[in-house]
């Protein structure tokens, strides 16, 4: 029985969005007395703190407040994982926009003139501002983390064909369209509340209380929705509300901090830039033999997620193939840049990316259409399924994902014309790629991956839903407020979805890895089958059956023949004193991870996908257009077909801007000058591709044991769009007239332009010259 | 002597209050002053589309037009005399509006951040147009952002929003809120002073010599859509002591036909010259339809591009190839100069204190003559140029007799390519002829590298745009991915 599970039920705030009555932490109504604060950035790379000079803020009429690091009545690292992260600069500035000091005002604007007022004295230190130069001096955050499987360096050596070279992948903004914000409102016995745009309430807590100095229950944190996250506010909003808070405690009176796009682009972290280097063996029909890999992440000044976000991009370098012997380390280098974070994927797509292009230049090497080395390689179901971290893949369906991919978007037929298109097309030339996703799910921080839920039902039949999951967009409460009304056979009208509270459930994960769905979807669920099950004892003796016999569904209570409402049920059960009121609690099984040697299961499950996309490409600027994409995406059992549909769509075109569009331009002084919508661009209707066709893979339920046997869909989708930039990658190479060309991404109408000619520069060349280099 | 400046926002006429200043944003109106915070800020520059509201005017028919703009870089005072609609309006009670019913069937929102000011562009287009087509949604959604859908639904909703409904309570009532305008209307010049600085909105041009000949030319700034000059409040969190706003002055806001060309007056917003350049050079307009997003062609003009002198304004080029001119005025006289003349330096041009632009006039084209535009960006909607292209030449017998070629992002000022023009005349455009004028483009041109792009694809580009030029011509027909779909 699904009544609500896997159904495409409408995001529960719709109509609210519409209406411009959803309200985010800048829309709600500013408490008495309230104070907003501006941030003073640093204006060098790396430097030495000499003085901070606050006097001309403080002196402006309406300053109340103006602080620096000193000034943090508690601890001032605010690290989530690996300190040392001072909430504002602390005797060094490590990049270019780095907060120093922060001022609370009457107002905005003068908050705001206030900041610009801060007096900074610096002492230059050098900075390293490259991926390559952090590499070269062994400049890292953490220590390296290295896969390895066989002998990947014999077998290359014994290999009938090598291939080394390197690629650059270019970070991204998350550009969420609510920037950072927090409202820090000091309460009774010192305690404070936040509201703030956060996908991990939790730590903002355990943040703003160790700022503080103070106990975790003395603060309470909540987000009803925020405007977008995708990584961006699983760690990096605990700044601004720590900041917050202590100015609120500071002062007395609420404080809002809210960074306009320009600091928010500038001072929070990004997609982690990635520099690849690799070296593969293979055979005449391109089957990979050996694979040395180097992934090295630009983790900025501080760690922040870097570790994980690498050892990510490490679980992820193996794509959809299988190596029989391999090595995969990955660097999480330090450079004076603001420390990148989580972003959609968290370093998988980094992996995966650099093995497809890898992939993609042994098809150019042999002269192969590079679906057939994909297909070649593709991990077996049974055998030839050990990734390079030694779990077994038991859940393989790429496969199917292939056949039938292959058949809807007609490949082979249209790998053809486009050969013959390019034959005579010699301004304009197409290109065809076809790439597959398999994304491990899970944090890997095996601890993580726990849930909580809270699930209060009224004596008139009404049910409170509280869990740990926050709500960016992707619609996790409206997939768990489903998972509830299906455990009561209950209309979701009656299950009253609440903002996320750490007063609520306690010690919760950041909203991130997909999980939110899985984790907490099962959390409540099981908080709502122990009410239930209580319920059943009431009904059954009322309806004359016994409790394993009670139905629930449509709204009714069912069993020996007879029905009861719901809510007289739930009547009942108070009267004869039963507690309404149950928690959940829910933690993945079965998965463990050995860092040190490499090795575990880190992954409950994985989710796959398959996409081919069409590019069609002006060999005169190098401007281009994606005139079609098929994406086949497996939700498992879909718990919402219609949220998870917006998931695969926005998350490929997300990921299609990652790889060609979106540049984040820094200047030799290491400042960021993409720092908002006019220089930095995300993609927009027309750059979605004009045939847009998207299917979510049927009859294939999550062998795993997930909620209602649906799969995780937050993340996996993004990276359906490595096959526009090998599609790109593949055009240009036509351009080039059939040459191998190195292209970075995000592959930019430069980018391509200046691939062309780099590789038509190389082909023209006399022999010797290159012999000779 | 402050006069209250008035619109009217939810059938009621608001009075501005006489103690908001001059550089108040009507985002910040909205969102501060009336605490109607539906509408969004999400990058305060004009580039995101979540501030997106509605302006409601008398159009010259009478009846009312739909104007889609961003709030964020729009000031309050600008509001004078029209009707604002946001997002808060549509709704009745519970029921929804067509527009955005058809967003919440269609899933249109997810985060909803961005939602409101897709809904207000969406309800500007369900006014301005009967039927949906594809091409039109995209160019009316181009300034509007959305990093959660990937788009497809919320363009599904703009077709849908038509299957919903004809019309809605506003088309129904717009006589009525003509009536409430047009006892809104002014006779006398607008002037709205506070401590912190004056907002003069003349009424025609002999006063808006007048207003900018007494005044210091450093602290007076010249408004007319202020999709520039927003930012520099915004961004540069600057405050002039005056602004003068040309969006009253009659004689500016006229498009005249002068036989052999036409004159573009400095208050005509890129929208309404859109329909007079199509007709005369429909390469140019098909650029424009490029150049910011609707709500920016919705406020910003030609004249202010012009007088702006940024070195990579996307207008200038194209009209520089076409021969434009440009007229000045003052107190105490006019003047007219080849547009070209009119750039000095980097963001200096020929305008004297107390002069400001009236003017361009571009010349229709000649039967002869074979004329484009290319513009190349990392986005193909709503980006500012990495290089912008212009060729204009005139063919004797298949040899070039005239050349004109304006760039844009080459040079610290739109300039013309002379060493180039010069290389061609005389030529034929085919591939071997050409060669010369693609390497003069180098001695014309030393473009800087920055984050739209390097010097090296800048050049290697332009000489390409040649290139692609010259195939066109030979081959008659344009070639691109735009012209291939």
């Amino acid at each position: 029985m699904t009544s609500f599970a896997s159904r495409p039920i409408k995001h529960d705030s719709a109509p609210k969005h519409v209406a411009g009555a959803a309200r985010y932490i800048d829309d709600l109504p500013e408490p008495e007395g309230l104070l907003h604060a501006a941030l003073h950035l640093s204006e060098r790379t790396h430097a030495r703190i000499r003085k901070i000079d606050l006097s001309k803020a403080l002196c402006l009429p309406g300053v109340r407040a103006a602080i620096t690091v000193a000034d943090v009545p508690g601890d001032p690292d605010i690290a989530p994982v690996v300190r040392p992260e001072p909430v504002l600069a602390k005797d060094v500035v490590e990049f270019h926009g780095q907060p120093v000091a922060a001022i609370a005002a009457d107002d905005l604007a003068t908050a705001r003139r206030a900041a610009r007022l801060v007096e900074v004295e610096y002492e230059d230190l050098p900075a390293v501002l490259d991926i390559a130069e952090a590499v070269e001096k062994d400049i890292l955050l953490l220590p390296p983390i290295k896969l390895q499987r066989g002998d990947a360096g014999a077998a290359i050596a014994r290999a009938p064909h090598k291939l080394s070279g390197e690629l650059r992948l270019g970070g991204q903004d998350h550009f969420y369209l609510e920037g950072q914000v927090s409202l820090a409102e000091p309460r009774e016995d010192g305690d404070m509340m936040l509201r703030c745009s956060t996908q991990h309430p939790t730590e903002v807590q355990k943040l703003v209380a160790r700022v503080l100095g103070k106990p975790q229950h003395s603060v309470t944190v909540e987000c009803r929705r925020m405007g977008g996250g995708f990584g961006g506010k699983e760690t990096q909003a605990a700044q601004f509300a720590c900041i917050a808070a202590v100015l609120a405690q500071r002062t007395r009176r609420p404080v809002k901090l809210r960074l306009d796009r320009d600091e928010d682009m500038i001072a929070t972290g990004k997609r982690h830039d990635f520099l690849a280097r690799y070296n593969v063996g293979f055979d005449d029909d391109g089957r990979i033999l050996g694979n040395d890999l180097l992934l090295a992440g630009r983790g900025g000044w501080a760690a922040d997620l870097t570790g994980a976000v690498v050892d990510r991009a490490a679980f992820h370098a193996d794509s959809s193939y299988y190596f029989p012997a391999v090595s995969i380390t990955g660097l999480s280098c330090k450079t004076n840049t603001v420390s990148n974070t989580a972003f959609r994927g968290f370093g998988g797509p980094q992996g995966m990316a650099a093995t497809e292009y890898v992939i993609d230049e042994i098809a150019r090497y042999l002269g192969r259409d590079p679906l057939d080395i994909r297909l070649i390689n593709l991990y077996g179901k049974t055998e030839r399924n050990i990734t390079p971290y030694h779990q077994p893949i038991k859940d393989n369906i790429l496969p199917e994902l292939f056949e039938q991919l292959l058949a809807s978007s007609d490949y082979r037929q249209r790998r053809n014309e486009i050969a013959a298109f390019n034959a005579q097309s010699r301004h304009l030339k197409k290109g065809l790629a076809l790439t597959p996703v398999k994304f491990g799910i899970s944090f890997t921080t095996s601890f993580l991956n726990q849930a909580g839920a809270l699930v209060l039902i009224y004596e008139d039949g009404s049910v409170q839903l509280n869990h740990g999951g926050t709500e960016m967009g992707q619609g996790v409460y409206i997939k768990v407020a489903q998972v509830v009304a299906e455990v009561f056979g209950i209309g979701l009208e009656r299950i009253r979805i609440t903002a996320t509270r750490t007063d609520k459930v306690p010690n919760t994960s950041a909203t991130a890895a997909s999980s939110g769905a899985d984790l907490n979807g099962k959390a409540a669920e099981e908080a709502a089958l122990i009410l239930r099950r209580r319920l059943a004892d009431i009904a059954a003796p009322l309806l004359d059956t016994s409790a394993d016999q009670v139905v629930f569904a449509d709204g009714e209570v069912r069993g020996g023949g007879r029905a009861l409402p719901f809510a007289e049920v739930v009547h009942q059960a108070y009267l004869a004193r039963v507690p309404l009121s149950a928690n959940g609690f829910y933690a993945t099984p079965d998965i463990h991870f050995d860092r040190a040697n490499g090795r575990g299961e880190p992954f409950y499950y994985f989710a796959y996908g398959v996409a081919a996309t069409e590019a069609l490409l002006d060999c005169f600027t190098g401007e281009y257009r994606f005139t079609r994409a098929d994406l086949l995406h497996d939700c498992g059992q879909s718990l919402n077909p219609a949220i998870d549909l917006g998931q695969i769509e926005g998350g490929y075109l997300q990921g299609l801007g990652w790889l060609t569009m979106e540049e984040l331009w820094w200047d030799d002084k290491g400042r960021l000058r993409t720092h908002a919508p006019s220089t930095y661009k995300i993609p927009t209707a027309r750059d979605l591709p004009a045939d847009f066709r998207v299917q979510m893979l049927a009859g294939h339920p999550n062998p795993a044991n997930t909620v209602y046997r649906s799969k995780a869909v937050g993340e996996p989708p993004l990276m359906l769009a490595i096959s526009g930039w090998l599609a790109l990658k593949d055009a240009a190479c036509a351009a080039a007239g059939g040459r191998r060309v190195r292209l970075d991404a995000p592959a930019t109408p430069e980018r391509v332009l200046l691939a062309i000619e780099a590789a038509k520069r190389q082909a023209a060349r006399p022999a010797n010259a290159v012999a000779a280099k | 002597m402050s006069e209250p400046v008035r619109f009217v926002c939810s059938g009621q006429v608001v009075t501005v209050g006489r103690d908001v200043p001059h550089t108040m944003t009507v985002l910040d109106y909205l969102r501060r002053q009336l605490r109607r915070t539906g509408t969004k800020e999400g990058c305060a520059e004009g580039d995101c589309g979540a501030c997106t509201v509605v302006i409601g005017e008398l159009s010259d028919g009478g009846g009312l037009r739909y104007r889609a703009v961003n709030a964020c870089i729009l000031f309050v005072h600008q509001l004078d005399g029209k009707a604002l609609f946001t997002v808060e309006d549509l709704a009745e009670g519970e029921k929804l509006h067509p527009v955005q019913q058809a967003m919440v069937d269609a899933h249109g929102s997810q985060c909803g951040f961005c939602t409101p000011g897709f809904v207000m562009s969406l309800f500007a287009y369900f006014h301005q147009h009967a039927a949906p087509d594809d091409d039109s949604l995209k160019d009316a959604l181009a300034g509007n952002l959305c990093r959660c859908t990937g788009y497809r639904p919320i363009l599904e909703a703009g077709r849908r929003m038509f299957e919903l409904a004809q019309d809605d309570r506003f088309s129904r009532a717009e006589a009525a809120l003509a009536a409430q305008l047009a006892g809104l209307k002014r006779s006398r010049m607008l002037r709205h002073s506070t401590a912190a600085g004056e907002f003069i909105a003349p009424g025609s041009i002999a006063e808006l010599a007048e207003v900018l000949a007494g005044r210091p030319q450093g602290e007076t700034w010249i408004l007319a859509g202020g999709t520039d000059v927003g930012l520099w409040v915004t961004k540069q969190r600057r405050s002039p002591r005056s602004i003068v706003y040309l969006g009253r002055v009659a004689e500016l806001q006229r498009i005249a036909d002068h036989g052999d060309r036409i004159e573009i007056g400095a208050g005509v917003t890129y929208k309404d010259a859109f329909a007079a350049i199509q007709a005369l050079h429909p390469e140019f307009a098909r650029m424009l339809r490029r150049l910011g997003s609707e709500q920016i062609r919705n406020s910003g003009t030609l004249g202010g591009n012009v007088a702006n002198g940024s070195p990579i304004g996307d207008s200038m080029p194209a009209m520089i190839a076409l021969g434009a001119t440009v007229q000045l005025r003052s107190r105490s006289g006019s003047r007219s100069l080849a547009l070209e003349d009119f750039y000095l330096g980097y963001r200096k041009t020929a305008l004297q204190a107390g002069e400001f632009v009236e003017s361009v006039t571009v010349m229709k084209p000649k039967t002869d003559s074979r004329f484009a535009v290319y513009k190349l960006s990392k986005r193909f909607d709503q980006d500012i140029s990495a290089v912008l292209g212009a060729f204009h030449v005139i063919l004797d017998g298949g040899q070039v007799a005239g050349a004109r070629i304006g760039f844009g992002g080459m040079a610290a000022v739109p300039a013309r390519a002379r060493k180039t023009e010069a290389a061609l005349l005389g030529r034929r455009l085919a591939e071997a002829e050409i060669a010369p004028a693609v390497a003069a483009l180098a001695e014309d041109f030393q473009p800087l590298s920055d984050m739209r792009a390097s010097s090296t694809y800048r050049l290697l580009a332009a000489q390409n745009l040649l290139r692609k030029f010259c195939a066109e011509v030979n081959e008659g027909r344009r070639i691109g991915v735009e012209a291939a779909q």
